[in-house]
């Protein structure tokens, strides 16, 4: 018996209503202060986007969250996403993270976070080891 | 990023882990960085071009801000392979180095791929992390 079976999936809410002040946090804690991502005015008048978006590895550290709790935080070996659209403040997100196999104890997960709209923001994939 | 210097500690893993929405348990014991906690390595990184310093800053202020030289990349891809966790006490030290690069056509311009891998070491020398990242760069027509 693993700690995971070919076919279980998880589903988490990772973040309700994006705030742009977690946006910063995550630019603190990170150290990427990039504007594009922590200042409204840089990122409409100069970069022209419609405001301040979330870095792209905010949502894949939020996303990390559905792995650890399911896993653990010490059982990963793999994880890798792809950017497939941008995260605005006030987007919901949601993590659905699915055992694709269990081999010789190494879980094959794929996952996928969409937003309210049911946009993928990030897909991917992790290996873990459970057995 | 190059970075010599990359101590794992405990206080800068409770600001991480709290960022990307862990709930605090308790801070005493904390033991293992979240999986994508070796990007806040940016922090040890000597003059890191997305940290105001003491040099002007290219946001805004009294006025908008003005759009710095190789700007307008965006992150398209992270991969990780942890070789073994990375642990509050570790002393990492990363080196990077490019990788393979692409480009795609598209309907509005040409998308300009670029791969980079970084490798977080640590202090006995044992490969703990790699990382491969890749930007995209939109060139329109």
């Amino acid at each position: 018996m693993t700690l995971v079976q070919a076919g279980e999936w998880r589903e988490m809410v990772l973040v309700d209503d994006l705030t742009r002040t977690r946006i910063v946090q995550y630019a603190g804690a990170s150290g990427d202060y990039n504007p594009l991502h922590t200042d409204e005015r840089y990122a409409r008048e100069v970069a022209g986007y419609p405001g301040v978006f979330a870095h792209g590895m905010l949502t894949m550290g939020l996303a990390g969250r559905a792995l650890t709790d399911w896993v653990g935080e010490e059982r990963l070996l793999s994880y890798g996403v792809r950017f497939t659209a941008q995260v605005w403040p006030g987007d919901t997100l949601n993590t659905t993270v699915t055992a694709e196999s269990v081999v010789d104890g190494v879980a094959e997960f794929s996952l996928v976070t969409r937003n309210q709209h049911g946009a993928t923001v990030i897909s991917g994939t992790a290996t873990a080891r459970v057995g | 990023m190059t970075v010599e210097r990359f101590p794992v500690e405990a206080g800068h893993v409770l600001l991480f882990r709290r960022a990307v929405g862990y709930p605090d348990g308790d801070i005493t014991e904390l033991e293992f960085a979240p999986p994508t906690f070796v990007q806040a390595a940016a922090q040890f990184q000597p003059g890191y071009r997305l940290r105001p310093g003491p040099e002007k800053w290219w946001g805004s202020a009294g006025g908008p801000g003005t759009m710095p030289d190789g700007g307008g990349r965006l992150h398209a891809e992270q991969h990780y392979t942890y070789h073994r966790p990375v642990r509050v006490g570790d002393v990492l030290s990363s080196s990077e180095r490019p990788g393979k690069t692409w480009e795609k056509q598209g309907r509005s311009g040409t998308l300009k791929f670029a791969e980079q891998i970084t490798e977080y070491h640590d202090q006995d020398g044992e490969l703990v992390v790699t990382a491969r990242s890749v930007s995209v760069l939109k060139v329109e027509k």
